[in-house]
């Protein structure tokens, strides 16, 4: 076998080993996607019972909470970045930092101190080449997060949030995560979960009836209903954003990894004609020289006759 | 009929319970209340402990470990972190956790096998 031959066949086995490995990967990511949509959906009657009742307390009391009320001059906001632990995904993370990125320029241009925490190996590592200071960072837990992750990371937050401003508390809380549009589309959004911002969205149906809720009866009183209820919503809208990531991160590495396995395809098919073409040309030569060399016996033979 | 409230009972992960209800008693911070059809719109706080359902074909009870209990326009809706109905209830499970958490003196824990054991048997 001729030494060109010799380097095509090997670049082809290893091409095919490499399809073989992210053909698996689009294959897992498939399954998982399915998965992590069910848990986005068994998580969903949860989060918005609680938006509801926190919807209630906010429009249906007087109650002035550090919460929910809009500080006058916030000063500094926390922003909270999700990213995942693996690369592999395509642009993934690097969509969700770049919105993070972006989020960051907006808010210190309306002068406020921006606090960092990340979740994810990604994140962090973008973060620590750069040496930006990251307040705390999470990892390990990015495709298949459980609500015990969501309040690891919630817990965190809240105290930073109830925190005076002075002493190094923050008036903002802002969550960056990956949306899970559908299979082909996730896009990275950026949310502000503290103070409320009680969007028409969130309560369509009183809002086009046109009617006012409800007074409410709270138990024990609307200052403790309100303290006990934030850290909770804010728990579950971490969670939600955990689960929509985890998901997005799924479908991402799917997609890339389907490119990836076309990709070794093509070059495969490339591959093979350019070491058929090679081996063609190796038989072509070896003919013309048995013929030349025939020939040429032929010809001495002729003269010596 | 009776007229009958509209009960959803969800964990953080799972929709639990739903279907129509006559009564629900639920414990919260102040006490335990029961709500039927109704009820003036609540927002309570729920202690760890046994919610009972009352439906037109029997009893449910469910253990429920901190949440809340809200009530508008005849839609009830407990919400908890962790919530079990008393037939999900691995007894002997609570029982070796029960003794565990005795053991390693660790309150909560105690309290949330305690919860479990008495939604299972009925003892409040």
């Amino acid at each position: 076998m001729g030494a060109q031959l010799r380097v095509y066949k090997r670049r082809i086995r290893s091409v095919t080993a490499t399809k073989k490995i992210t053909k698996a990967m689009e294959m897992i990511a498939a399954s998982r996607i399915v998965k992590a949509q069910r848990q986005v959906a068994a998580s969903t009657p949860y989060a918005s019972e609680l938006t509801r009742a926190v919807t209630a307390v906010a429009t249906g009391s007087n109650t002035k909470h550090a919460l929910t009320t809009e500080v006058e001059r916030p000063v500094r906001a926390a922003v909270l970045l999700v990213t995942s632990d693996r690369g592999l995904a395509g642009g993934y993370s690097s969509n969700a930092i770049k919105a993070a990125d972006r989020l960051t320029g907006r808010l210190r241009s309306e002068g406020k101190d921006v606090v960092t925490y990340i979740i994810g190996r990604k994140g962090v590592a973008y973060y620590g080449f750069r040496e930006r200071p990251v307040a705390e960072s999470w990892t390990g837990f990015t495709d298949s997060p459980t609500y015990a992750d969501a309040k690891r990371v919630a817990g965190p937050l809240i105290e930073a949030v109830q925190l005076d401003t002075a002493e190094g508390g923050v008036d903002e809380l802002h969550i960056v995560f990956t949306e899970f549009v559908s299979m082909m589309t996730q896009s990275p959004v950026e949310k502000r979960l503290l103070p409320l911002t009680l969007d028409k969205s969130e309560e369509p149906e009183e809002a086009a009836k046109g009617k006012i809720l409800p007074l409410f009866d709270f138990e024990p009183s609307a200052e403790d209903v309100l303290d006990a209820l934030l850290p909770r919503y804010v728990e579950s809208r971490i969670y939600n954003a955990l689960l929509q990531s985890a998901a997005s991160e799924h479908a991402a590495r799917r997609r890339a990894m389907k490119s990836a396995t076309d990709n070794a395809g093509e070059l495969i098919k490339s591959l093979s004609r350019l070491a058929n073409a090679a081996r063609q040309a190796e038989i072509t030569q070896e003919i013309s020289e048995i013929v030349g060399g025939s020939s040429a016996l032929a010809d001495a033979n002729a003269g010596s006759d | 009929m009776a007229a009958e409230l509209h009960v959803e009972l969800v964990a953080a992960d799972r929709s639990v319970w739903s279907g129509e209800a006559t009564l629900v008693i639920a414990r919260t911070t102040s006490g335990d209340i029961g709500v039927m059809p109704g009820h003036q719109p609540l927002l309570g706080v729920l202690e760890s402990g046994p919610v009972t359902i009352k439906t037109a074909d029997g009893n449910v009870v469910a253990a429920v470990h901190g949440g809340f209990i809200s009530f508008a326009d005849d839609k009830l809706s407990l919400v908890a972190e962790i919530a079990e109905l008393a037939d999900e209830i691995d007894v002997q499970r609570a029982e070796r956790a029960l003794e565990r958490a005795k053991s390693e003196a660790d309150a909560a824990a105690e309290r949330r096998a305690d919860v479990r054991l008495r939604a299972v048997t009925g003892v409040h």
